[in-house]
């Protein structure tokens, strides 16, 4: 699915990687325990997340993550953003619960890991 | 090639610091990124342990050509039974370790899947050092 599309069902914002919209990702996993999202090997799907730090920022950088919808309406600091676009990263901010996003994204296609 | 850094108590806004510029030298020298992902998702579990456990420590990463040796040492209060702390879901972790998404007990086990070769060293009241090795091609 393209990343602008994701965009559009969730209402998010864009915050970082807008110049990437229209990049491809089929995956999905979302968690708010950074050590799940550092389990998940050599695959590098799209993150939703309502954990909203610097360690998000982190654990995408070092996991190859680069899309990172946060959910719940956590807005990430301009230190956290800054450092995404460093890492060339997509970071995106919906209002809806966890919940709704993820029901949302599944039923339009995107892909669990397992 | 010899690498150093310095890991802070408690500081959680700089924990990956040491990881991210190891990432980036990996990548410098065309190590698969699968490789490296392997690399520095132990390492970046070890210096958060190094945050979240203890007193903050050292981080040293050596690079040669077929193998990366790092170590995360600690002056902290030590792990008391490094099999407990081995298994998934062990944690002694308080919650402000838990708010940064971390503390759940699958660190160390997750350190253990991605190096070739894992040391932990580790004697009450005195401190703990995680020697991780990875073979990189
Ligand atoms: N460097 C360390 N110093 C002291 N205790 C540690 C250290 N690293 C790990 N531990 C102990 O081992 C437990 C398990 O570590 P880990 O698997 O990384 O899980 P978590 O960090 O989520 O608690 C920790 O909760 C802690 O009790
Ligand atoms: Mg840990």
């Amino acid at each position: 699915m393209k990343l602008k599309q994701i965009a559009e069902l969730l209402e998010a914002k864009v915050l970082c990687g807008e110049e990437r919209l229209d990049d491809n990702n089929d995956y999905c996993f979302s968690s708010d325990l950074m050590s799940d999202v550092l389990t998940l090997g050599d695959q590098n799907p799209i993150i939703v997340t309502g954990l909203c730090t610097m360690q998000t920022i982190r654990t995408c950088e070092m996991g190859n993550l680069e899309v990172v919808v946060f959910v719940r309406k956590k807005k990430p600091t301009p230190e956290m953003i800054e450092l995404a676009e460093e890492n060339g990263m997509i970071l995106l901010s919906s209002d809806f619960s966890m919940f709704k996003a993820c029901g949302i994204l599944y039923q339009n296609g995107l892909k669990p890991l397992f | 090639m010899h690498f150093e850094y310095t890991v802070i108590e408690g500081d959680f806004v700089n924990a990956g610091s040491a990881s991210s510029s190891v990432k980036k030298t990996l990548k410098q020298l065309n190590v698969s990124p699968a490789i490296v992902k392997r690399v520095v998702v132990a390492l970046y579990e070890a210096e958060v342990n190094a945050i979240a456990h203890a007193y903050g420590g050292v981080v040293t990463a050596d690079i040669e050509s077929n193998q990366i040796t790092m170590r995360v040492i600690d002056k902290g209060p030590g792990i008391p039974d490094i099999e407990w702390a081995m298994q998934e879901g062990n944690s002694t972790a308080r919650p402000e370790v838990r708010d940064m998404g971390f503390g759940a007990g699958m660190g160390l086990p997750n350190i253990k899947k991605n190096v070739d070769q894992l040391n932990v060293q580790s004697t009450v009241g005195v401190g703990t050092t995680v020697e991780m090795i990875v073979n990189l091609c």
